[in-house]
């Protein structure tokens, strides 16, 4: 064992502090940064669960009628007695038919029905509709950091207090339509629901959970250096607590070496040729569909600290994930073609939230002439590289280091916008140095 | 910029000239739109200089700044503004029609009907560029908290009479300006970029002359005439084409303007120094003279700029309106009326900066509208909704297959299947809602839901797919549809996944609601306290 | 000739007003001073000037007073050789911190300026902060703020104003790209020989020598650099599809004329399995049809 303090320790630390103070503290509001499998959703059900044994009814939003089921599903497994209600709209299919069956779950489109359960939990979209209750007394804003200021203004008069929970490195709120007139404003609607919060209430006690669960000690530190250098965070495990190993031997193709690669050390670089590539590059797609595709027929299997024995490597626990939909696509046709199934495919943006034993990351700048904002977005790339809990195998044509270089920037700067960071560039920069190191050629 | 956009401009490279992207006009263009080029003086802060402002191409009026430092001059040129504006703007304001709008009863809570007054037509204005719609946002801005003598006699440097009201209806129009869509205010490349793609970067079309060039080329290539417009200077090195402002060129600046300036100054201190009546009348005559050469260069860069605007619009008239362009009018008259309607009740003039929930509001209800605007160009113009057919959001169709089916509930409604095929790959997913208009209604729309791939054989050398679709709206009260309300095979119908309406978002508190979050209710603001005017310095720029 | 004035007017007396304006922003609740130091900072040709800057540096550090040199100079080295640059003014702290000040002509209106020129700016004072950099390195308590201090009018009025800017992101940027820039001895290496850029030679030779260098050409450069309309007429003489725009390039994947992606689209030329050129042919039917007008394109009506 290392000489630093037991992770477990450290994390349930940081929580009875967060706890301490969501029940027993005078703040009106307690922020929480949570990074990748840090144990968010286990602490919004624990503290959920406290306030309701307190006897303080509260409210919980989340931002999409995905994250509200699992809230739900999650209540119901730990305490099944305990009255929950869903608040959803009335479209058609508004929440996933599983509450059903659970008894201790009331669902209703009006608020009305529900008020008096412990918990009534809904999207940030339905309680804007809202009008016309009792305030709650509490409220869990969960996925705060994905929320935006206009979306916390239409909800915050629902509740006195609030415990907000977000990861801060994940991808930030935006609007198709400009906001530049409010850049800089305290209340900028386009900004993130807590950094408004914070703005106006800078003295509210901030807390972090430091320890990812997920994330093996291959990749917690490189995660944490270049996405969350003010909330740094460490792995929950060791080297050496997680195995990933094949029981097929290599053939020697590229595909195998930097599957071997990403076995031995949590990452592994596909690199092809440079080239300038249409966005749903054909030789890259298939090649991500073949390091898919020889990593299943090859038998992974994982170890890890949940049990002793090694758990194989299904379809199900492993990920591809892409920058856009369009390569999403591509790449489920591409393992269609090769006969591969229920590997789940999407982009950043619907991978947030989700964990597998090995991710595939089509890199976003591959191919690219020129780094474009939404490319460099922070975010999605650090989502796409904090899925996994044994290894990752990032696939990028050569070339994209010499194209974050080769254009000057000519962003603009408004004035009195507290500067974000960590910085898309440099966070690429950090990244792409650290994949050289385990680099694999590969010719298509 | 979509595939077919870049594709367009392609083309425009080729064949020398702009290539269209619309086959309709998407903003309403009234029948008497105001016309105004404003030009400013060197340097990044640029005081007013002059303008040419009006309604008939054949008689603009020009309005200059002889000595752009001199507030007394500076002021002559804002109240000349607003006497050339205003009674354009009021003549709309004046004439109303009824209408109804929906409002929440606060007794009752309920919606009702409300009648009010709605303005027929609005006031249009047509600025040369974007910089010229910044330029009407930073007019606006430094007219409309200034105080009049008779708002307050013992103010500094009263500003003439009418330049703070101009100043609140320039802030308006500016601040309309950034709803996607609307047509109070628009910039003339705005206008014919969306129309024309041409065979330079987006960039390059800012440029008035150069994007004409393209669009309306003089015989000849479109590429040397939007660089002849870009460069060409005369043998004194003055551009061909001055730019379209409000910035000047600095080879005018330096070699006409600033040493006709010079002239003036001089002529107005020798004027001051004169000793007698016959002296002072010889100097007046100078200074006429001086202030008359200042008027003729400014006229001679405005008139092309001027010219330029006027041809833009001409080739936008040739194109027929879109339907639903109406549709968006209206929606800029309302916001005419409301502005209107604020001057009449006295309310003070916009703050500086927005509240929390105003800048919220403002947010979300711009998101409606560029939804809306989306939808609205699709539908009224196929080579808009042609990409969106790329993208993947709407596809087109014909029916092959209707089969009857009906709802699962107590009083069964009819739910029938269609059977579509198509060579286009739209993004449908399990039960996702397509649309498609109904005959003549620009809001209406039925809606279907995606059920699955079909199954079965092709017929040889067909391509595409096929797709049931289960309609399932505006088929009439009935257990059958009503007639015509189903599609009938062979129908050739274009579908889309975007909706055709757009609803707006929840209701946001009240300023006096702003919850802690966002700092709470903004500051309690006394009367006068909010349109306080700015600090008067001796150096003013505007 | 206006931000002349400007800038004259906010260093008046003794910089009074700048260093107000700085403490306001960056003092951390302290007192502006009443008066600072202001070192002559005159000498001989721009090196004898740099080093008399660094030395007006140390020594007013080591006092552990206000000072403010005004129009310093500074060096940097730019591909093995020395660039000599001009900031408009340095505040040195009572503590040690130094501050880059920039006045500009352009306004902030109601708090807010133009942010493509606030970035420009942001760009520029990066650089001095990097050179500041070197010579803080050498000076004991030193340490240079990565906050600069941009003065502009305010609002319609010549009175001056002032806002910090962060320039950390650019400053990184900026460093990278120095370190990555090939020294000049190998820039000239590369180009054929006897290729001059000596201003005295006649327009042909030196149209011949910017021909020999390669370009890349985008239209973000016209704003920014006096040879832009030069490689703006290279690129579309070759056709090159960049200059339409960054955008537009990203889109068209390995195709880069005009001519190939016209080819390309029409079915005369390309490889139907590449997505970019399936797409561009799909997008040029379903243009064709739109344009062919009813009975061709099917409207919503």
């Amino acid at each position: 064992m290392t000489a630093v303090s037991d992770p477990g320790a450290a994390a349930a630390r940081a929580t009875d502090a967060i706890l301490g103070d969501t029940l027993r503290g005078t703040a009106r509001g307690v922020v929480v940064d949570s990074p990748p499998g840090a144990g968010k959703s286990t602490l919004v059900v624990r503290a959920a669960l406290e306030l309701a044994a307190a006897g303080r009814p509260l409210m919980v939003v989340a931002q999409t009628n995905a994250q509200v089921d699992d809230l739900v599903v999650r209540l119901a497994e730990k305490e099944p007695g305990l009255p929950v209600g869903r608040l959803h709209s009335s479209d058609s299919d508004p929440y996933d038919k599983v509450l059903d069956g659970l008894d201790n779950v009331r669902t209703s489109a009006k608020a009305a029905d529900l008020a008096g359960l412990d918990i009534v939990i809904s999207t940030a979209a339905k309680w804007a509709h809202v009008k016309n209750v009792e305030p709650w007394g509490h409220a869990i804003v969960d996925e705060a950091y994905q929320m935006r200021s206009d979306a916390l203004l239409a909800v915050a008069g629902l509740f006195e207090r609030a415990l907000f929970v977000g990861d801060p490195g994940q991808l930030d709120p935006f609007s198709i339509v400009g906001a530049d007139q409010w850049a800089g404003l305290t209340y900028d609607p386009s900004a993130s629901a807590v950094s408004t919060l914070l703005a106006h209430n800078p003295e509210l006690p901030q807390h972090r959970l430091p320890v990812s669960w997920r994330l093996p000690a291959s990749a917690a530190p490189l995660v944490s250096d270049a996405f969350y250098p003010y909330t740094p965070f460490r792995s929950g495990t060791d080297h050496g607590d997680r195995r990933l190993s094949f029981g097929v031997p290599s053939d020697g193709s590229g595909t195998d070496r930097v599957l071997d690669e990403a076995a031995e050390s949590g990452w592994g670089l596909l690199e092809l040729p440079a080239r300038h590539t249409p966005r749903t590059d054909p030789e890259a797609v298939r090649a991500v569909a073949l390091v898919v595709r020889r990593l299943l027929d090859r038998g992974g299997a994982a170890t890890s600290e949940r049990g002793p024995d090694p758990v194989p490597v299904t379809a199900e626990r492993v990920a591809v994930g892409t920058a856009h939909r369009d390569q999403a696509a591509a790449v489920r046709a591409a393992l269609a073609d090769l006969g591969v199934t229920g590997v789940a495919v999407d982009t950043a943006n619907r991978l947030q939230g989700r964990e597998f034993d090995v991710t595939v990351v089509l890199h976003p700048l591959s191919g690219r002439p020129d780094a474009t904002a939404f490319h460099l977005e922070t975010g999605r790339l650090c989502v796409l590289a904090s899925r996994h809990r044994h290894a990752c195998v990032v696939v990028c044509r050569a070339g994209v280091a010499d194209l974050l270089d080769e254009h000057p920037s000519t962003e603009p700067v408004q004035l009195g916008v507290t500067v974000k960071f960590p910085d898309g560039w440099e966070a690429n920069h950090a990244v792409l140095s650290h994949l050289a190191e385990h680099r694999v050629h590969w010719s298509p | 910029m979509s595939l077919i956009s870049t594709l367009a401009r392609l083309e425009a490279v080729d064949s020398g000239r702009a290539q269209p992207l619309a086959t309709v006009r998407h903003r309403h263009l009234t029948d008497r739109p105001l016309v105004l080029v404003p030009l400013t003086t060197a340097g990044e802060a640029g005081a007013p200089l002059g303008a040419l402002v009006g309604t008939d191409r054949a008689a603009p009026r020009l309005l200059a700044v002889p000595q752009p430092r001199d507030r007394d001059l500076r002021f002559a040129f804002l109240a000349e503004l607003a006497e050339a504006v205003l009674p354009h703007i009021e003549s709309y304001a004046d004439a109303v029609e009824p209408a109804e709008r929906n409002e929440v009863d606060p007794g009752t809570g309920k919606k009702v009907k409300v009648e009010v007054e709605l303005c027929a037509d609005a006031a249009q204005l047509i600025v040369p560029s974007r910089a010229g719609i910044d330029f009407v946002r930073l007019l606006g801005r430094s007219m409309r908290f200034r105080r009049t003598v008779e708002d307050d006699p013992d103010t500094p440097f009263p500003a003439p009479a009418r330049v703070p009201l101009l100043g609140r209806w320039l802030t308006h129009y500016g601040e309309r300006a950034r709803v996607p869509g609307s047509s109070l205010l628009l910039a003339a490349t705005d206008l014919v970029n969306r129309h024309w793609a041409t065979g330079q970067s987006s960039l390059e079309d800012q440029h008035l002359g150069a994007l004409l060039a393209w669009v309306d080329p003089p015989g000849g290539s479109g590429a040397e005439a939007a660089l002849r417009a870009e460069l060409e200077r005369d043998r004194d090195g003055q551009l061909i084409c001055p730019p379209a402002g409000p910035a000047t060129d600095p080879a005018f600046d330096n070699k006409l303007l600033a040493p006709a300036i010079e002239r003036y100054d001089r002529a107005r201190s020798a004027l001051g120094a004169a000793e007698d009546g016959l002296d002072a009348d010889t100097r007046l005559g100078e200074l006429s003279g001086a202030e008359r050469e200042i008027r003729s260069l400014l006229a001679g860069v405005l008139l092309p700029t001027w010219d330029a605007v006027w041809r833009g619009l001409d080739l936008l008239r040739e194109l027929p309106e879109g339907t639903r362009a109406q549709d968006r009018w209206t929606r800029d008259r309302w916001s005419f009326t409301g502005h209107r309607d604020r001057v009449l009740a006295g309310e003070p003039p916009q703050p500086r900066r927005d509240d929390a929930v105003t800048a919220a509001q403002k947010l979300a209800s711009r998101e409606t509208a560029q939804a809306q605007l989306d939808a609205q160009e699709a539908l009224d113009d196929p080579l808009v909704l042609a990409g969106r057919r790329l993208a993947g959001e709407a596809f087109v169709g014909e029916v092959t297959e209707v089969e009857m089916a009906y709802s699962e509930s107590k009083r069964p409604s009819p739910r029938p299947l269609v059977t579509v095929r198509t060579e286009e790959r739209p993004h449908l997913g399990e039960r996702t809602k397509v649309y498609r208009s109904l005959d003549g209604d620009p809001v209406r729309s039925q809606t279907a839901e995606f059920v699955a791939y079909a199954t079965g054989e092709t017929e040889d050398g067909e391509e595409g797919v096929g797709l049931v679709l289960r309609i399932m709206d505006r088929m009439g009260r009935g257990k059958e549809p009503a007639p015509g309300s189903v599609p009938e095979p062979g129908d050739r119908i274009a579908w889309t996944l975007f909706e055709h309406d757009q609803r707006g978002g929840p209701k946001l508190p009240d300023p006096e609601d702003t919850p802690w979050t966002h700092g709470g209710p903004p500051g309690a603001v006394g009367p006068g306290t909010a349109e306080r005017p700015d600090p008067v310095t001796p150096e003013d720029l505007l | 000739m206006r931000g002349n004035v400007f800038e004259a007017k906010v260093k008046a007396d003794g910089g009074t007003e700048l260093l107000r304006l700085l403490v306001e922003r960056l003092g951390h609740g302290a007192e502006a001073p009443a008066e600072a130091k202001v070192p002559d900072l005159t000498a001989a040709g721009p090196e004898g000037r740099a080093a008399r800057t660094a030395l007006a540096l140390r020594e007013a550090t080591a006092a552990g007073d206000w000072a403010l040199l005004d129009h310093p100079m500074l060096a940097l080295e730019v591909a093995g050789s020395p660039a000599y640059l001009e900031p408009d003014a340095v505040v040195v702290h009572p503590d040690g911190t130094w501050t880059v000040v920039e006045i500009k002509s352009f306004p902030m209106v109601d708090g807010s300026a133009d942010a493509a020129k606030v970035g420009a700016a942001a760009r520029q004072s990066a650089v001095y902060v990097l050179a500041l950099e070197r010579i803080a390195a050498v000076t004991e308590g030193a340490e240079v703020g990565h906050q600069v201090l941009l003065v502009c009018p305010k609002d319609f009025s010549n009175l001056p104003t002032a806002s910090v800017v962060d320039v950390r992101k650019q400053r990184a940027v900026t460093d990278r790209q120095l370190t990555r820039l090939t020294r000049v001895e190998d820039i000239a290496a590369a180009l054929p020989e006897g290729t001059t850029f000596d201003p005295d030679r006649s327009p042909e030779e030196l149209g011949t020598a910017v021909e020999a260098v390669p370009a890349a050409y985008a239209p973000e450069c016209l704003a920014a650099c006096e040879l832009a309309f030069h490689c703006r007429a290279k690129a579309r003489a070759e056709g090159a599809v960049e200059s339409l725009g960054r955008s537009v390039r990203g889109e068209l994947g390995g195709l880069t004329t005009v001519a190939g992606v016209l080819a390309a689209a029409a079915g005369k030329e390309g490889d139907p399995a590449d997505p970019t050129v399936a797409a561009l042919r799909r997008a040029a039917a379903l243009r064709a049809e739109a344009l062919a007008g009813v009975g061709g394109g099917v409207a919503c009506r």
